[in-house]
């Protein structure tokens, strides 16, 4: 990529601290606990592009959608926004403003009490962008417009609004900056599905209209595969493969990836019994040591107990980065199912 | 072959201050012995509203207003709810979305399991616990006879769930109403509890109805499937049909609607608008200001279920009385 990309994730890593109170600590003669949501996750996002994260409850994608728009700071490694640190980048407004964020729940993050026309106003007065409230009212009605409701719903309250429409109004609201780079943390999960083609539809022709950029989290792959480019895959906190989106859908590597897109149910496998991925996903405080899916995974042997795989171009898909010794070993019989 | 279930006409009425609001409009429909049928549409549709109707767990001031439900023939919608309350349990079983809710935070699991077991069949206390710790190994609880004393406090979402189920089939039910079932859970976990639910039902030859907003879920494993739109069945019949063939214009959109996993699309089909509220519910066709095959009669008269090609469908296109080309759009 010649260009710089507009958001880079560097070994990334954020880490809670979930011990108990310090007396109960010390009477239990424990230490302290560390939850490590997120921990050393690197990639970059090119511009005008769409990366996408998924991953299970608890994987800590979300966690990362938080660092990317500087909610909260790295424990460890480096968020860069065009090259510059994050916590740099924010202490100025004019690059403040590039970045937005549009969340899951449409009605808890829409202020009940405002209209809806300074719900969409206030980041374009925060900013200075209009001056004058005539200047300020048009840019609200173009917006509203561009997102598909009317001007005059900007004297509405957000309850009078079904669920599609408030986030088309969250959409507004991140796009009253100008922004280049959007995160957007399960814009859909909480619509219908005839609702979330509408929704998806007008990120993808915002996309293209205005050039933006979008991290995507989402736990829903078959939607992830609509609007990316490239997808990280994540679980317990780190990215096990990371891959152009159709690359990753016809040639998934990693067996966590693998089992994920087997486990779904599909409108295609009417009436067919799957083979369900067994065991569930571990506490994140205390994670199995080696590779985090060993104790779920039919290929782990002793070295996957042992040692911790990195993120490496995989055999086979260059393209593909992927963090499995099976893989690397080529004990993964890809050649096989590629072959047949 | 005689229905196990059969909901006749049933609607469900809110009275409110501003008006009565119709939730469930006429809903009909039958479920066979052994039969898994899916009910599925979007939120507000009436779909969980239905599965309490039968239960006869409707949140007051939510009433049945009119229609009929039979189980095997008798009649059960207006039981006293002392009766009721021998159905539910024994003859019907229930499963719900969130497991932390379905389950007694106070008692262990094996309490909740051998009460639900002592209240419905005539069994011991020690027999009760030896069909507990039995029911627990059926659903895939690890160490079933040391867990059996656990709270549900200590189990993972994914384990709670099970818990329910066998807390829903212990008893040995005719049918079972599963209310979004695996909603709350993550699709590795998902894809275990329905695989283990499919196994249960089939083996004890239980009927199942199982209501989800997942077209996924229902695709896998329902026999046949109901669809609901503004308090009513749009479409009804074999779930390959609905599926790959819908022919009420709003299932057909529906399924259009859903991302597909294997491959990608430059625009998903979508239907604009939204399900109208209850209390805005249109004149005619309830879907008549988003489809895009209406015409006149449409937004006049309302349409009962016809013969479509493979289902049932409650669409004006398929009256053999006065057949109307579909529109092309």
């Amino acid at each position: 990529m010649s260009e710089a990309p507009i958001f880079e994730a560097r070994d990334l890593s954020r880490h809670f601290d979930v011990s108990r109170p310090a007396l109960q600590r010390i009477l239990a003669r424990e230490g302290k606990r560390t939850l490590r949501a997120v921990d050393g996750v690197s990639f970059a996002i090119p511009r005008g592009t769409t990366m996408s994260l998924v991953g299970e409850s608890g994987c800590g994608k979300s966690t990362v959608a938080r660092l990317a728009v500087g909610l909260y700071e790295p424990s460890a490694g480096s968020a860069l926004f065009e090259g510059q640190e994050l916590a740099e980048a924010r202490k100025s407004v004019a690059q403040r403003r590039r970045m937005q964020m549009i969340f899951q729940d449409p009605y808890a993050s829409l202020n009940p009490r405002w209209r809806v026309a300074n719900i969409i106003g206030e980041p374009i007065r925060a900013f200075g962008i209009a001056n004058g409230g005539g200047a300020l009212r048009e840019k609200v009605g173009a917006l509203l417009k561009q997102v598909g409701l009317s001007p005059a719903d900007g004297n509405r309250f957000p309850h009078e609004f079904s669920g599609g429409q408030r986030q088309r109004i969250s959409i507004a609201r991140a796009l009253s900056s100008n922004p280049d780079f959007l995160v957007c943390d399960e814009p859909t999960s909480a619509l219908d599905v005839s609702v979330q083609a509408q929704i998806l539809n007008l990120m993808k022709a915002l996309q293209r209209d205005l050039g933006l950029t979008y991290l995507f989290i989402s736990h829903n792959l078959a939607v992830v595969r609509q609007v990316s480019d490239r997808v990280g895959v994540m679980y317990l906190g780190r990215i096990v493969e990371s891959a152009p989106a159709e690359t990753l859908f016809t040639a998934p590597r990693h067996p966590y990836t693998r089992a994920l897109m087997e486990a779904i149910p599909d409108l295609e496998m009417a009436g067919r019994d799957r083979q369900p991925v067994g065991g569930e996903v571990p506490s994140p405080i205390n994670p199995p040591s080696g590779c985090t899916f060993n104790p779920r995974c039919p290929l782990a042997n002793g070295r996957c107990r042992a040692e911790r795989p990195a993120l490496i171009p995989a055999r086979g898909t260059p393209q593909t980065l992927v963090a499995c010794h099976a893989v690397e070993e080529g004990r993964d019989g890809f050649e096989a199912r590629t072959a047949a | 072959m005689a229905a196990l279930l059969e909901v006749r006409d049933l609607v469900v009425e809110f009275p409110t201050r501003r008006g009565t609001l119709r939730a469930l409009d006429r809903v009909s429909f039958e479920i066979a012995p052994g039969e898994v049928l899916g009910v599925v549409g979007e939120s507000g549709a009436g779909k969980s509203m239905t599965g309490a109707a039968i239960i006869g767990l409707l949140e007051p001031p939510g009433r049945i207003a009119g229609g009929s439900i039979f189980l095997r023939g008798q009649r059960i919608d207006n039981l006293p709810p002392r009766e009721m309350r021998k159905i539910r349990g024994k003859r019907i079983g229930a499963i719900f979305q969130d497991p932390l809710t379905t389950l007694n935070p106070l008692y262990t699991v094996g309490h909740q399991l051998t009460e639900t077991m002592r209240t419905h069949l005539d069994i011991d206390a020690a027999e009760a616990r030896r069909r507990a710790i039995g029911w627990l190994e059926m659903v895939g609880i690890p160490a079933a006879s040391e867990r059996i004393d656990a709270y549900p406090h200590q189990f993972s979402g994914g384990m709670r769930q099970r818990v329910v189920i066998a807390l829903a089939l212990c008893a040995e039910p005719e049918m079972v109403v599963a209310d979004e079932p695996t909603t709350a859970l993550d699709v590795s976990i998902q894809a275990q509890v329905i695989a283990l639910l499919k196994r249960l039902t089939r083996e004890k030859g239980t009927s199942v109805m199982l209501i989800t907003h997942d077209m996924g879920v229902i695709a896998e494993t329902a026999d046949r499937v109901a669809v609901m739109y503004a308090g009513r069945v749009a479409e009804i019949g074999p779930v390959r049909s609905v599926v790959k063939a819908a022919a009420h214009p709003y299932s057909a959109g529906l399924m259009a609607s859903i991302p597909p996993l294997s491959h990608k699309v430059d625009l998903l089909p979508q239907i604009d608008g939204a399900m109208p509220r209850l209390n805005a519910i249109p004149q005619g066709c309830a879907y008549n200001p988003r489809c895009p095959h209406v015409f006149d009669r449409c937004r006049v008269e309302r349409p009962e279920l016809l013969d479509a090609t493979e289902t049932k469908a409650a669409c004006w296109l398929f009256d053999s009385q006065a057949p109307r080309e579909r529109a092309h759009v």
